[in-house]
């Protein structure tokens, strides 16, 4: 690490939106040559930050300098040509083009495109930094991990010495997450300053050289890798002293309560995203489901709910094969569902409606005649409100306003109140601060004490192994393994995440 | 405030437009407010002209808060007066009630059907409803036109090319002056108030129209909704298309819509698809266009100038959405935030 | 043949005015913003156009001022839906309804009078030397008027420009994904406004065509519906400048196949004929959307506003 000149020095940065502060005069310096974590639970300030970094915000005061000199930007273009590279975290790759064309789109290269010299130039960073992929695909055709690459690619070709990764690793395998820190670490030895901006706490300290706090907008302190641990991080991150286990109550496991036989879907363009998948899950039983994201756990949890077509295969359901019923027939069979998509309020709930009109959303048809009754509901969504401790102006106030704490759980208030006897639920605690987090793991094993068999599918492998009784991995629509959680190592779902396929044996009944 | 202030702005323009033309703003604006609503006669001729409008609003706004874009109003509403002035012209001498009783129900079957394709479109094929329903008013409009120099063709009108009037049996009456289709207006507006608020089919289209995914994982059946829901726009649409060919133009022609489907959607929206506030809106765009027919005898502006100035209030209220939503915050750099 | 041949040379020029709307909402959707006041922009660029004419007896000047009005139009749309961040729908809708009173007003006076002559022989049809003289094709493409040949050019210099520079490029990045453009450094609202004002230029002059070639009169409503036929047509040739020139013709060629079979044996309405590209219109979407392919898609970003600091 050079201890010259900061490659990036902030000042006291303060930023708000309309009322909200989110950055409160806060304070950082990363010098060349360095990995920088910045850490913080989310909402904390992170990519507020780095958004100024990269020109997409503008400070409302405060100072920025790179590499010494006081800078300005008022574009994303300015911050590129003051060689800061941003990656996000959702990416911004034009999925209809073409790795290489998305290298070209914002460079003023005359009007005629010169392939063959962008060409030699990215064939050279490739060499350079030891990336290795196909520049004529499309991203649409990539995986994750592809798309990624070709983020870090773009930023390394406009002539970067300043990376920012937000989130990065979110939808890798543990694999794939080792790749880019080997990257990362070619990058620090080639002088480079890198901001890494994370809430998994191993990743952190694995590549970290300095790690800054964040919470609530404000800068709480940065300390070396090696004067901290993770509990230390945990307590700087939340305020207070954090338990990080996950409770997981020990009682009998019932009797089976759903068998998913041999299922197979197809998505919209014929493509199977399932193939023959087989599984069961016991009462009082929490079923774990790991693996890239889009690898098929969606399509099964709508294919248990009647939302996704099904081209072959049984689900058995307290004895009765549901496939090919209606979600309105399932849901009166008490398969509730928490679904809980990135979109969380794309499917689960209608952001412009309030409290009310979203706790009737899967019992509405069940009053008689034309007319809705709210008054009941009405009543429901006050106690739920309480014993969640929801945190809303009204009952009446638009959902779509609240924090996503809040919003989820609102969604899980709703479907557990219906008392139902399968829980499904997807990446539930995607987004959510950490005692949020935590109050929804302790949800899940009351549910479990009262004999609900649970679905998690989670991304989050140590939430899982602590979790779960056994776990699922999943990959490219099929079981590649199935591991009792006390047996259960990161390495060995990180392997067959990536498709090593096992032996698997069928779990009995208790 | 601020949509006030916009609509007073864009007045203010139109009237250094006016001004222009070598005439007196003031006196333009204040004859266009006597036309609308300075004798009796000018109340009950904007509220006949605000009828068709809000009953059309009340159609589009069903389908809108689904967000199904039905732009084919103008047809819907001419297929509607197409179907009731079958039985208006076959059965002349029908008794009144029933008459007219069978024409309500053709008009609002012919706008229904007509609505219907459209759907039907939508859910098979995912085919984009704002094209299709765009063509089907122009096809509707060549089909009267063709029935109006051809098969419907009066013989007693000298060669004109004109449909028949109807018979005395086929024109609704009227209540105070103004054709019954007022009372049927209040009516359906308090219904679709309480439709879309209070029944299980209302919230359902509230859902669908937010997100289809949501719909599916409630168990909405989207399909059926999204037909139910057009058949209601539609058939609302028609029955306006039924109140103007009997009660106002007493016959069938070209002219029936006369534009209605196109503006009833600009009132639609401006009412945020609340069906109390479509009725003041209709009132108002129909004064608009009374005063705009009035000022046109009076001091011989073209009746082309109340479309103008129906879109540049519009043009005004378009923008100050913007001002309602950001508010400009200068700072070292003058950025925008949003209003929490 | 001769028939077929004259009809094909008809079609040509009946689709011109539909070449040059398509065209024009073509590129303003793919940057992004869905128009729906073809229809206004025309009739304002008719308008203005003829009047020019009439008062200038040059053709230049008239074209250019169509070119101004129909941008003009354009550009209260622009600055509504890209600075202002409005509706596009309804914009565009508005638009059209201000267009319509606006070209009713100012053409009042000009009902009925005819292109002037100097006009008419600006546009009388030009026979290009060899290009004219090769058989069957040479006869309809290449006998015709200048403004015909421009929709030509314009089309291919729209398709590569679309196709082979990096600006078009930018282009497609910004209707597909506006942040990512944006991060990318681009100048969205530039390219927007650019692309928005051209789009109605395009659209005035081929208003100004129906008045002042095609008809060759002012009319009220002298568009008739041809504005939205093109904000279909570009779906229809999937957002692509070359297949806009075929379509365009095709059409055309519908819209005057009602006049054509008056003459001749088949005893149909003119008026149900007149409804044929309407129909057809209708066919097209449905065969469109049921073999969807990313080919095919509009621009992902399409009637979305873009705004930067949106959390």
């Amino acid at each position: 690490m050079e201890k010259n000149i900061p490659y990036i020095q902030v000042e006291d940065i303060t930023k708000a939106f309309g009322k909200v502060i989110a950055n409160n005069n806060v304070n950082l310096t990363v010098y060349g040559g360095e990995i920088h974590s910045l850490l913080g639970e989310n909402g904390a300030g992170k990519s507020t930050l780095v958004n100024m970094l990269s020109g997409v915000y503008t400070p409302d005061s405060g100072s920025i300098y790179i590499h010494g000199k006081k800078i300005n930007f008022t574009s994303p273009k300015d911050a590129i040509n003051s060689g800061i590279g941003m990656i996000y975290q959702h990416f911004k790759l034009v999925d209809n083009m073409s790795a290489e064309e998305n290298m070209i789109i914002g460079q003023n290269t005359g009007i005629f495109v010169n392939k063959k010299k962008i060409r030699n130039k990215l064939f050279d960073i490739c060499s350079k930094y030891g990336i290795d992929i196909d520049l004529k695909k499309k991203i649409c055709n990539m995986s994750v991990g592809e798309k990624q690459i070709v983020e870090i690619l773009k930023v390394l070709y406009r002539g970067a010495d300043i990376l920012i990764l937000d989130e990065p690793t979110t939808v890798f395998t543990p694999q794939e997450a080792e790749k880019l820190f080997n990257i990362m670490f070619k990058m620090k030895e080639n002088g480079c300053a890198i901001i890494f901006i994370s809430h998994k706490m191993d990743e952190v300290m694995k590549v970290s050289d300095r790690i800054t706090i964040l919470r609530k907008g404000e800068t709480i302190e940065t300390v070396n890798k090696y004067e901290t641990s993770p509990e230390k991080l945990a307590e700087l991150m939340v305020g207070k002293q954090v338990n990080l286990s996950i409770k997981r109550s020990k009682i009998d496991m019932g009797e089976e309560i759903i068998k998913v036989n041999n299922l197979t879907v197809k998505n919209e363009e014929a493509i199977e995203v399932i193939k023959g998948v087989t599984f069961n899950i016991h009462r009082g039983e929490v079923l774990g489901i790991a693996g890239i994201a889009g690898s098929g756990q969606k399509e099964i949890c709508e294919a248990i709910t009647g939302i996704q077509a099904i081209e072959q295969g049984e689900i058995i359901f307290q004895g009765e094969n549901i496939v090919g019923k209606t979600p309105r027939e399932i849901i009166k069979k008490g398969v509730s569902m928490s679904f809980v998509p990135e979109d969380r309020l794309g499917m689960g709930l209608v952001g412009a409606m309030d409290m009310v009109d979203n706790l009737l959303l899967k019992s509405y048809h069940n009053e008689k005649g034309v007319l809705l009754n709210k008054k009941p509901t009405a009543k429901r969504a006050k106690e739920i409100k309480e014993n969640l401790s929801i945190l809303t102006p009204d009952i009446h106030y638009p959902i779509k306003n609240l924090s996503g704490g809040n919003i989820q759980k609102i969604l899980l208030g709703r479907e557990l109140d219906s008392n139902p006897n399968l829980l499904i639920m997807a990446y539930p605690v995607r987004g959510l601060d950490i005692n949020t987090c935590y109050t929804i793991y302790n949800l899940i094993d009351d549910e479990r004490k009262k004999g609900v068999a649970i679905l998690y599918i989670g991304e989050d492998l140590d939430a899982l192994m602590q979790l779960c009784d056994r776990i699922l991995v999943i990959c490219d629509g099929k079981i590649t393994g199935e591991l009792k959680a006390s047996e259960a190592t990161k390495e060995k779902i990180g392997l067959l995440m990536g498709g090593k396929s096992e032996e698997r044996e069928e779990s009995s009944v208790v | 405030m601020i949509r006030i202030s916009s609509i007073v702005f864009a007045l203010l323009l139109v009237a250094i437009f006016i001004a222009l033309l070598g005439l007196n703003p003031m006196g333009v604006y204040s004859s266009m407010l006597k036309g609308a609503f300075g004798s009796a006669y000018s109340i009950r001729e904007t509220i006949i002209k605000a009828i068709p409008l809000a009953i059309t609003a009340l159609g589009i706004s069903v389908a809108f808060k689904m967000q199904f874009w039905n732009i084919g109003g103008e047809g819907q509403i001419i297929m509607g007066a197409f179907l009731s002035s079958y039985f208006a012209l076959r059965f002349p001498e029908l008794n009144s009630f029933l008459l007219l009783s069978i024409m309500a129900l053709a008009g609002i079957i012919g706008g229904a059907i007509w609505a219907y394709i459209p759907a039907i479109l939508k859910c098979k094929y995912g085919t984009n409803e704002t094209i299709v329903t765009l063509m089907m008013n122009y096809i509707a409009l060549k089909f009267i036109t063709y029935l109006q120099y051809g098969p419907w063709k009066d013989p007693n009108a000298q060669g004109f090319p004109k449909i028949s009037n109807f018979s005395e049996n086929a024109i609704l009456p009227d209540v105070f002056g103004i054709n019954i289709g007022w009372i049927i207006t209040i009516v359906l507006i308090i219904f679709m108030y309480i439709f879309m608020n209070y029944t299980k089919k209302g919230y359902e289209i509230a859902v669908l129209g937010e997100s289809e995914k949501t719909a599916l994982y409630a168990g909405i059946n989207i399909k059926s909704t999204i037909v139910i829901s057009m058949l209601l726009s539609g058939g609302l649409c028609g029955l306006a298309g039924m109140i103007q060919a009997s009660a106002v133009s007493n016959t069938l022609s070209v002219q029936v819509s006369g534009g209605i489907g196109y503006t009833a959607i600009i009132v639609a929206w401006l009412s945020n698809l609340s069906s109390p506030l479509i009725l003041m809106v209709s009132i108002l765009f129909a004064a608009l266009l009374e005063g705009g027919s009035f000022i046109q005898t009076a001091f011989g502006i073209p009746e082309s100038v109340a479309s103008i100035i129906q879109a540049s209030i519009l043009f005004f209220v378009l923008g100050s959405e913007f001002f309602i939503k950001y508010k400009l915050v200068k700072n070292n750099t003058s950025t925008l935030k949003e209003v929490a | 043949m001769n028939t077929v041949i004259s009809f094909l040379e008809a079609s040509i020029v009946a689709g011109t005015p539909l070449l040059f709307a398509t065209l024009g909402e073509l590129i303003c959707e793919k940057v992004g913003n869905l128009n729906l006041g073809v229809e206004g922009m025309m009739l304002m660029g008719a308008v203005i156009g003829f009047m020019v004419g009439i008062n200038t007896q040059s053709a230049m000047a008239a074209m250019m001022a169509a070119m101004v009005a129909g941008a003009s139009g354009a550009l209260i749309y622009a600055f509504l839906t890209i600075s202002l961040r409005a509706n596009q729908v309804v914009s565009g809708l508005t638009l059209t309804m201000f267009g319509t009173g606006f070209s009713s007003f100012i053409g009042k006076s000009l009902v009925g009078q005819v292109a002037p002559d100097a006009i008419k022989n600006f546009f009388k049809p030009i026979f290009l030397p060899v290009l004219g003289h090769i058989p069957f094709l040479g006869e309809i493409l290449f006998r015709q008027d200048v403004f015909v040949y421009v929709g030509y050019i314009t089309a291919i210099l729209l398709g590569i420009y679309m196709y082979k520079t990096s600006q078009g490029l930018n282009l497609k990045a910004i209707g597909e994904n506006p942040k990512c453009a944006d991060a990318a450094g681009i100048n969205i609202t530039l390219y927007k406004y650019i692309h928005v004002l051209l789009a109605g230029a395009l659209c005035g002059l081929g208003g100004a065509y129906l008045s002042l070639v095609y008809v060759p009169a002012w009319q009220e409503n002298v568009t008739a519906g041809r504005g939205w036929i093109a904000v279909a047509l570009v779906i229809f040739v999937s957002w692509n400048p070359y297949k806009a020139l075929i379509g365009s013709y095709v059409f055309g060629g519908l819209d005057i196949i009602g006049f054509r079979l008056q003459g001749s044996s088949i005893h149909i309405s003119q008026y149900l004929i007149d409804m044929l590209p309407y129909i057809i219109t209708i066919v097209v979407m449905v065969v469109v959307s049921m073999k969807k392919s990313s080919k095919n898609s509009p621009p992902k970003a399409l009637s979305v506003p873009y705004f930067r600091e949106e959390r």
